[in-house]
């Protein structure tokens, strides 16, 4: 077993990267998972369909939103429950500031103490307090949109199946709309920081997975594409992921054309690059990231690109919003026997929650795949040859553990999510 | 920190997280107007989500998180022998939160089976709330917790003063916020059993109590039991309620 001092730092949950050293070289790094599983699939038999999404949305406290909307959009796919143009939008809104929200932790929290050389958030809070105030002031926004629409920012309880209990008011919406906008020198302020770092050189030709996009940048449902040319429906998403287990990981493994895939923002940006907002396909062009792009660095670029995403397309959103009658809607659902698969994309890549319902519409089995799950294998593979690579160009043990670290934290790994 | 002119000492604090979802960790860094007072107010020694450095010499532990395997039981009695003060925070540090429905099992083989097949995989058969294994000194309610309250009680303990946890039920401020009642609306709820300190968010929100902050002072279950009946509601849907955070004794 390991101890506390073996975790790695600043990822949401418990992995290792454990090092083999030979005549004093590094000549492996391998990533091992050890978070306690939870066993929600099993806890879910029997639940009521009125608490399976405030279940649910208990696997992870930082993309729980995706988590409800994906187990909402589940059991509206099993019911055949059709919802309004309004939720569907508040829906889209709650999903780009989850991602804002998650994205701008990651890469301040996370990420930019390690090209900064610091251990944490707290040296940058006394050194560069700018950046900091920036961090928490993005961070806020974001929040108070969940807040606001979501009932809460962390576990919302207004998005249900079938619609949402309660719409903002437009007093509130006007509010954050003028917050959102006056967010936007803090985004460019956050893309000249990151601008400054270097990102390692790396490439690891692979995989990437992804929903795909039709007229919008995808957030929530659709078909299921790959970079190798694979195309699914939503419902097929079983074969998108051929699960499988490993004894070096307490989270399930996915795989499809290769060894190993990759899923998050990169793995979005590559495969619907086109339907990027034009105010976050210049960001790519600043940071000459085109698609493909195969460093798995560049997630933490492609998860800055986002924000700007999110920010212009919420923008966009809230006009439409504050055009429309914002009182409740009348909700009934019919349960009935059967399944559901919802698919979205939640900040750190495709999260899949599949339903399956008795005729009572309580829970009989169901199966949920987390984006980081989906990461592991890759994120195995392109330690293995990040270490080959930087060992042949002479760098030192504590040079390649840092960049390993590094390379794990770039994909954001939500590790008590994929164990769940 | 100055006091009457005399610097005070920042008591330690460390966070550790167990079986969870880590969203109470993040309630602190959600905490956005006044991270920078709260890390003022703790030296914040050992938060693995969001630092690299750790160390081991701590006056207060925050424990996040249910205890489901083996090994978590040795390190949390390890925290509990270095802590002065040691947190549960959150509900599932608390009761053992959503993680216990686990329990309702009475076959963990099946358990087991249900996720992960015919992999071998390691877990306890019971789900444990942190005071099934060690010594617990303050309870942080709240699937998450609530962020203000928890500056309110982490500065009551570092300032070595005492906290008044609210007794009332969360119906009473649901009422003062002069709500439509859920139960007028055809929908169970658990605000008139459940311990204030969350403003009724859910209410507030069309939606019903859950539960997740547990009992408030002296709660009357039996009788509110018959009246969940006499609306309508059957047993069934009466134990989805009360067993959702394990946080009510039946």
């Amino acid at each position: 077993m390991h101890n506390e001092k073996d975790y790695l730092t600043r990822v949401e949950g418990h992995g290792t990267i454990d090092i083999k050293v030979r005549n004093g070289r590094i000549k492996k790094a391998e990533w091992q998972v050890i978070e306690t599983p939870r066993f929600f699939e099993a806890m879910m038999v029997d639940k009521h369909f009125d608490d399976v999404s405030l279940i649910v949305s208990r696997i992870c406290g930082i993309c729980s939103i995706a988590h409800s909307t994906a187990s909402i959009r589940a059991t509206e796919n099993a019911f055949d429950v059709k919802i309004s143009g309004k939720t569907e939008l508040f829906r889209r809104i709650l999903m780009n500031a989850e991602t804002l929200q998650s994205h701008i932790l990651h890469l301040y929290f996370l990420a930019l103490p390690d090209f900064l050389g610091e251990g944490s958030i707290f040296p940058i809070i006394t050194k560069n307090k700018n950046a900091a105030e920036i961090a928490l002031r993005l961070k806020k926004i974001a929040n108070d949109m969940c807040d606001v629409i979501g009932g809460r920012n962390t576990h919302p309880m207004t998005m249900v199946v079938g619609g949402f209990t309660k719409f903002p008011s437009k007093e509130s919406l006007l509010i954050l709309q003028k917050d959102l906008l006056n967010s936007v020198p803090d985004l460019i302020e956050t893309s000249k920081i990151f601008m400054s770092l270097k990102i390692p050189d790396f490439e690891r030709e692979t995989e990437f997975v992804s929903l795909k996009g039709e007229n919008n940048y995808p957030w929530i449902g659709g078909q299921l594409m790959s970079s190798d040319g694979v195309l699914k429906p939503e419902s097929e998403y079983k074969k998108m992921t051929n699960e499988f287990m490993s004894d070096w990981s307490t989270s399930k493994l996915a795989k499809l054309s290769r060894d190993s895939f990759a899923v998050g923002s990169l793995a979005r940006i590559n495969n619907n690059f086109n339907l990027l907002h034009p105010k976050a396909k210049e960001i790519c062009e600043n940071f000459k990231l085109k698609a493909i792009c195969y460093n798995p660095f560049m997630n933490n670029i492609a998860q800055l690109v986002e924000c700007f995403h999110a920010v212009y397309e919420t923008l966009e959103l809230f006009e439409k919003v504050l055009n429309m009658d914002l009182s409740p809607e009348d909700i009934k659902i019919k349960p009935k026997k059967g399944k559901g698969v919802g698919a979205v994309e939640a900040p750190r890549g495709i999260l899949y929650h599949c339903n399956e319902y008795n005729e009572e519409g309580r829970i009989v089995h169901c199966d949920f795949i987390i984006p980081t799950g989906q990461n592991h294998a890759n994120i195995r593979e392109d330690l293995n040859k990040l270490v080959k690579d930087y060992s042949k160009k002479g760098y030192s043990d504590s040079e390649i553990e840092l960049l390993c670290q590094m390379l794990v934290r770039s994909y954001d790994p939500c590790i008590s999510c994929s164990v769940h | 920190m100055q006091y009457l002119g005399v610097e005070l000492i920042k008591p330690k604090a460390a966070f550790f997280d167990f079986s969870c979802c880590e969203g109470c960790q993040l309630q602190i860094a959600n905490n956005e107007n006044k991270l920078l007072d709260f890390i003022s107010l703790v030296e914040v020694v050992n938060f693995r989500e969001i630092l690299t450095e750790r160390n081991n010499d701590y006056d207060i532990a925050f424990i996040e998180g249910s205890i489901t395997r083996k090994d978590e039981i040795d390190r949390l009695k390890k925290i509990r022998e270095k802590a002065k003060i040691l947190v549960a925070f959150g509900t599932c540090a608390s009761f053992g939160g959503i993680n216990k429905l686990k329990n309702k099992f009475k076959d963990i083989e099946w358990v087991k089976k249900e996720v992960y097949g015919n992999c071998p995989i390691e877990t306890n058969d019971k789900v444990m709330a942190v005071n099934e294994v060690v010594k617990v000194d303050f309870y942080i309610y709240g699937c998450p917790v609530n962020k203000s309250e928890v500056e309110a009680i982490v500065q009551s303990i570092a300032l070595g003063r005492e906290f008044r946890y609210l007794k009332h039920p969360v119906c009473f401020r649901c009422k003062e916020k002069q709500n439509i009642c859920l139960y007028e609306m055809g929908k169970i709820c658990m605000g008139p059993l459940t311990r204030a300190g969350c403003g009724a968010r859910c209410p507030s929100n069309g939606n019903s109590c859950i539960g997740c902050r547990g009992p408030a002072e002296e709660p009357n279950i039996e009788f509110m039991k018959t009246i969940m009946i006499k609306n309508g509601f059957t047993e069934r849907q009466i134990r989805d309620k009360f067993e959702l955070f394990s946080a009510f004794k039946e």
